[in-house]
């Protein structure tokens, strides 16, 4: 237990020390928001949907968090070159614990950013329909986290350098993003997109966000609590097991 | 305590240790020492669960460390060679981060981090960044690091590089101190020929992977017919310069590294 919290309170830590980066994962939610929400307002108003900033708003928030949470995830390369990982691995505790408390942290540091991209729309305009869903809306960013965050920690433990890094943003973050109905509603979708987006973790992350923010669903809140629950846990027992492997 | 046979590592088509045997006692200050490229540094890694051996056993406190890896770890306490700690935590809280995961009671790891701390003369510093520290501080700190929690065996992958003499002599004799007092078995390398005299009971010489000698440094001066360690290293190991592949993260050894093709 004791080193769960420890794990969990050094990446808070080194979050809060690290103004630069937590302000500048910002720009791309706000740009978004700016650019794409006021940008396609008007088109989509047009075309019957109602206002493109409610709909768009929850879908930038999990964008921020899968950012973040990912390159969470990934940081333990950094700390493998920068030697920090040897020390927690040769410790007399489980390595599954290890994994539990940085993807705790990890998580916990992403649902933040969440909070703020949230905090950032409600300025630019986005009014959630009903406070009283908050707290359900603050879990489905948690689980987005913690699934990405421990997605990270997975493909981390088989990466020895920041080489590949670039592959992951362009083919893994990118794709789960544009693909998840972030920006567009999944209904009436092309056959092809239709399956890939709801093969997209993220999709249900969204959806979640969606129906408690704004109160629109595709597949409705117990569904997606379900869906991403099984995920995480999954998510956590493949992490889990590919930190534990790891040889330096 | 440490119980090694034939214990081999291969990197690819590479031989890094090549089944290599040999054993410590309960209480006994082992020094291995070898050139550059050796293979010290990955046989400890083998002992301490951070490779897994392409051959050989390890026995170790009485547990197969490939095996039990927890109860392995629960046996030993490690200073790597290569930087290991956090640059973004202050030097107080990467020593806390340690005595919490090393499972050492609040009140103890308070006053052992305090003793430790003003040991090592970094106690006035604790609050900064490590970021901040110059090379011999931070090593400093990462062997006051790896003596918070006192485990049965130490390995101490060369622990006084970069330190100045005065501080080498000061951690050497708590670490011996230790060693008399709690029985700690210490596993160590370094490349001061000096030092593996004055504090090994025990020697190892391995050079390409293979080991070449094994015996106290009396013996080992002895069998060589010599007069020092160090004629005696020479006279094991040769006098060409190795060529070897260092570690990104290696910075500490790069001012002192001379680069040639053999
Ligand atoms: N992960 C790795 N992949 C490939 N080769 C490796 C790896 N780790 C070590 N080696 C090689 O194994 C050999 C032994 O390395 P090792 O680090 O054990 O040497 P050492 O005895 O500790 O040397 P030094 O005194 O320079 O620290 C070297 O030739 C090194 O290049
Ligand atoms: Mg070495």
């Amino acid at each position: 237990m004791n080193t769960i919290y420890i794990l969990w309170l050094r990446q808070l830590k080194r979050y809060v020390r690290s103004k630069a980066r937590m302000v500048g994962s910002l720009g791309q939610p706000l740009l978004f928001l700016v650019a794409l929400g006021f940008g396609f307002g008007p088109i989509y108003q047009k075309a019957g949907g109602g206002n493109y900033l409610q709909f768009l708003a929850p879908g930038v928030i999990a964008m921020g968090i899968l950012f973040t949470s990912v390159f969470m995830g990934i940081e333990i390369i950094w700390d493998r070159q920068f030697g920090f990982l040897k020390e927690t691995l040769v410790a007399p505790v489980s390595r599954v614990n290890i994994m539990i408390g940085r993807t705790l942290g990890g998580a916990t540091v992403a649902t933040i950013q969440g909070v703020i991209v949230f905090l950032m729309a409600m300025v630019v305009g986005f009014r959630p329909t009903s406070w009283l869903a908050f707290p359900v809306a603050l879990l489905f960013m948690f689980l987005i986290a913690v699934l990405f965050t421990a997605l990270g920690t997975a493909i981390a433990s088989f990466m020895e350098d920041m080489h590949g890094f670039q592959l992951i943003v362009n083919f893994l973050i990118m794709p789960l993003f544009f693909l998840s109905g972030s920006l567009f509603p999944l209904d009436n979708l092309p056959g092809a997109l239709a399956t890939i987006s709801h093969m997209d973790p993220l999709s249900y992350g969204i959806d979640g966000l969606r129906a408690t923010l704004v109160g629109s669903a595709h597949f409705g809140i117990p569904y997606d609590f379900l869906v991403l629950s099984i995920l995480v846990a999954f998510m956590m027992a493949l992490g889990g097991y590919l930190f534990s492997k790891i040889q330096i | 305590m440490i119980q090694v046979t034939n214990l081999t590592k291969r990197f690819g088509e590479f031989t890094a240790v090549d089944h290599i045997s040999f054993s410590v006692k309960k209480g006994q200050i082992f020094a291995f020492l070898g050139p550059n490229g050796a293979g010290k540094t990955t046989t400890i890694k083998m002992l301490t669960t951070l490779l897994l051996p392409t051959e050989g056993k390890i026995e170790m406190n009485g547990v197969d460390p490939t095996q039990d890896k927890d109860g392995a770890r629960r046996s030993f306490g490690i200073v790597f060679q290569d930087p290991s700690l956090d640059d973004e935590l202050t030097a107080l809280e990467n020593m806390e981060f340690h005595g919490i995961l090393y499972g050492v009671p609040r009140k103890l790891l308070k006053q052992r981090i305090e003793q430790l701390m003003k040991f090592v003369e970094l106690w006035d510093r604790k609050d900064d960044l490590v970021k901040h520290f110059s090379g011999g501080m931070k090593r400093r700190l990462e062997i006051a690091r790896g003596l918070i929690h006192h485990p049965k065996i130490l390995f101490l992958d060369e622990p006084t590089l970069g330190l100045d003499p005065q501080t080498r002599n000061h951690i050497w004799s708590y670490i011996q101190d230790l060693n008399k007092k709690e029985g700690m078995t210490v596993f160590f390398t370094t490349h001061y020929m000096e030092e593996a005299n004055r504090v090994a009971n025990e020697i190892a010489v391995i050079d390409h992977g293979k080991i070449m000698i094994h015996g106290t440094s009396k013996a080992l001066q002895e069998k060589t017919k010599t007069h020092t360690l160090e004629e005696a290293f020479l006279a094991l190991t040769g006098k060409e310069i190795r060529d070897e592949v260092a570690g990104s993260s290696d910075q500490l050894r790069m001012r002192h590294r001379i680069w040639t093709r053999r």
